[in-house]
């Protein structure tokens, strides 16, 4: 069961990504198209940490989370500032900046990449497929425990606000700037602990595999979901980690479809398969009714997406 | 001198909505601004919030300076606004936008005085309290009106600015609203700013009063005597 298992841990770790792209992009509403670089920091500095430095997975993981953020915190900071969308547009920047530093500079491997990257160490043993798989699968397990602690924090409250009406959050108390800020790099160190898991599981990486293209794939997996609802993401990386799978041939038109897929869904769908007046959740709901006819409970908890 | 407002302009795109407005509040005074429609009554108050930001003219606050400070700046040193067309979260829960009223309340004693007017405003707006688990988009206009009163409210702010409050309310609610005003004004010293239509029910609970004209202060005086100027009379109170 290795391509089994092969397969299931990139889903899972492209899950661990959507969900911090979801905090940023549903939670406070701000448009990053370059979720990759941050995907990608997280497993260069990961990746560096291990071969070079001789750190262990272990040691070289916080270190990488915290140099996401702060990256994140310092790229995000400018833009958030502004006031109109400036975001969605520095991200794309930001992203073909971040693939070409890791092309051009010889420090991080040039266009040859890093190879080398070691297996995870747990108590003595190298992990195995589905011991990787495993670790990974509790790495998404606590994303998605902090995804649904941070929407029910102030932090996450003030998010929701802001996304809604920011001069209203204004006028309670809430700084719109830090508000984003705070989702901004939560999301962005979701990304640097998929980065992380990533380089150990690849165990070779280059500039490649966190180009534009991926923030796109990252993006229609939210999208597809439902920006804003807490299994929405990982719903959307399933689907859109299996369908290459079953559809070989289609390989080739896979950005095509994506960006096709993107626009049925945000003229369609745009609250997402787990957003609230969806097909899917309507379906569920009507079946609810079915079993449960008399439960009149509070509209809110009827979609079952948990949160917003 | 609570608030301080002297020779405020303000202006859209080179277009002066405010030339050079100059007012001052007592602390624990209630206060009208009254006016035509497109007087700039909500552009003074969106400026005193800090929505709009003046191209001329001070606003201190509590003997603080306050003219470049952003919204949540001001919010936190406690003025509040009830805007106009409410401005309710609609994609929050109504308890949830109560809650963002008391955004950052955190000590213990600051909780259990959230919990005191959360207990308050419920009796007061009874509907608020059988809607709590739903969504504020799920209200009625009339209802969202009560909601953003609630939640200008809960945080027992320093200085309350309202906004058109009337707007979309039934008459018997309107009666309430302006008591609880006056009685919040009156019981516990709360600051009020209030920008109305209605002229007569608002200087009515008010001490004093401006009239604002196409941007500029045309009059000011006690509520009292306003109501029996003639020139008011005929022209805002309609009688
Ligand atoms: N965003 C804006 N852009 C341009 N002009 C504006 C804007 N908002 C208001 N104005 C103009 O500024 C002037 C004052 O408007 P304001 O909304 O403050 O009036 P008001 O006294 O609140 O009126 P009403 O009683 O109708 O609410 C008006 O001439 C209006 O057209
Ligand atoms: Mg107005």
């Amino acid at each position: 069961m290795d391509y089994f298992a092969t397969v299931a841990t990139l889903i899972v770790i492209q899950a661990i990504a959507a969900c911090g792209l979801n905090v940023i992009v549903g939670y406070a509403g701000q448009i990053s198209l370059g979720h990759a670089a941050f995907f990608g920091i997280g497993a260069y500095a990961s990746a560096m940490l291990t071969t070079k430095a001789g750190l262990t997975f272990w040691q070289a993981l916080p270190a990488a989370l915290l140099i996401t953020m702060l990256l994140g915190f310092l790229l995000g900071l400018p833009s958030l500032r502004v006031r109109e969308d400036f975001l969605a547009i520095t991200t794309i920047g930001i992203n073909f900046i971040v693939e070409a530093v890791f092309i051009y500079t010889p420090f991080f491997g040039g266009a040859l990449g890093i190879g080398g990257i070691p297996r995870v160490v747990v108590m003595g043993g190298r992990l195995g497929n589905n011991q990787f798989l495993a670790l990974c699968l509790v790495f998404l397990v606590l994303s998605l425990a902090l995804c649904r602690q941070f929407a029910r924090a102030w932090a996450g409250l003030a998010c929701f606000a802001v996304r809604e009406d920011e001069t209203a959050a204004s006028s309670m108390g809430i700084s719109p700037v830090r508000a984003k800020l705070s989702a901004f790099v939560l999301g962005t160190g979701m990304a640097g602990l998929a980065g992380t898991l990533y380089a150990h599981y690849a165990r070779f990486i280059s500039a490649g595999d966190f180009g534009f293209p991926v923030s796109i794939s990252i993006m229609s997996m939210v999208v597809l979901g439902g920006m804003g609802t807490l299994f929405g993401p990982l719903l959307g990386a399933m689907i859109i980690g299996i369908l290459p799978e079953i559809f070989r041939p289609l390989i080739d038109y896979r950005m095509f479809i994506y960006s096709v897929l993107l626009l049925l869904m945000i003229r369609f769908q745009p609250g997402g398969l787990l957003g609230d007046s969806s097909l899917v959740v309507g379906l569920l709901k009507s079946l609810k009714k079915l079993v449960k006819p008399k439960n009149i409970a509070n509209p809110r908890e009827i979609g079952g997406d948990g949160d917003v | 001198m609570l608030l301080d407002v002297s020779g405020l302009s303000i202006a859209y795109k080179g277009l002066e909505a405010l030339h050079g407005v100059s007012l001052h509040i007592e602390e624990g005074e209630l206060v009208s601004v009254i006016g035509a429609n497109g007087a700039g009554k909500t552009t003074l108050l969106q400026s005193l919030i800090g929505w709009q930001q003046p191209s001329g003219g001070i606003v201190s606050f509590n003997g603080r300076d306050i003219t470049g400070e952003r919204s949540h700046i001001r919010a936190r040193l406690g003025i509040r606004i009830v805007p106009e067309k409410a401005r309710v979260f609609t994609r929050l829960t109504v308890h949830e936008n109560l809650m963002m009223g008391a955004y950052g309340m955190s000590g213990r004693r600051e909780k259990m005085a959230v919990r005191d007017s959360l207990r308050r405003l419920y009796s007061l707006f009874p509907v608020l309290e059988r809607r709590s688990g739903q969504l504020a988009s799920t209200l009625s206009g009339g209802e969202q009106q009560q909601l953003s009163i609630a939640r200008a409210c809960i945080s027992a702010p320093k200085l309350l600015l309202v906004d058109e409050v009337s707007m979309g309310l039934m008459p018997i609610l309107v009666d309430q609203v302006f008591e609880l005003l006056a009685q919040l004004n009156r019981e516990e010293g709360l600051t009020i700013l209030l920008v109305e239509q209605n002229a007569l029910a608002s200087l009515k609970i008010s001490h004093r009063a401006y009239v604002l004209e196409t941007g500029d202060i045309v009059l000011e005086g006690e509520a009292d005597r306003m109501l029996n100027d003639e020139r008011i009379r005929e022209a805002y109170l309609g009688i």
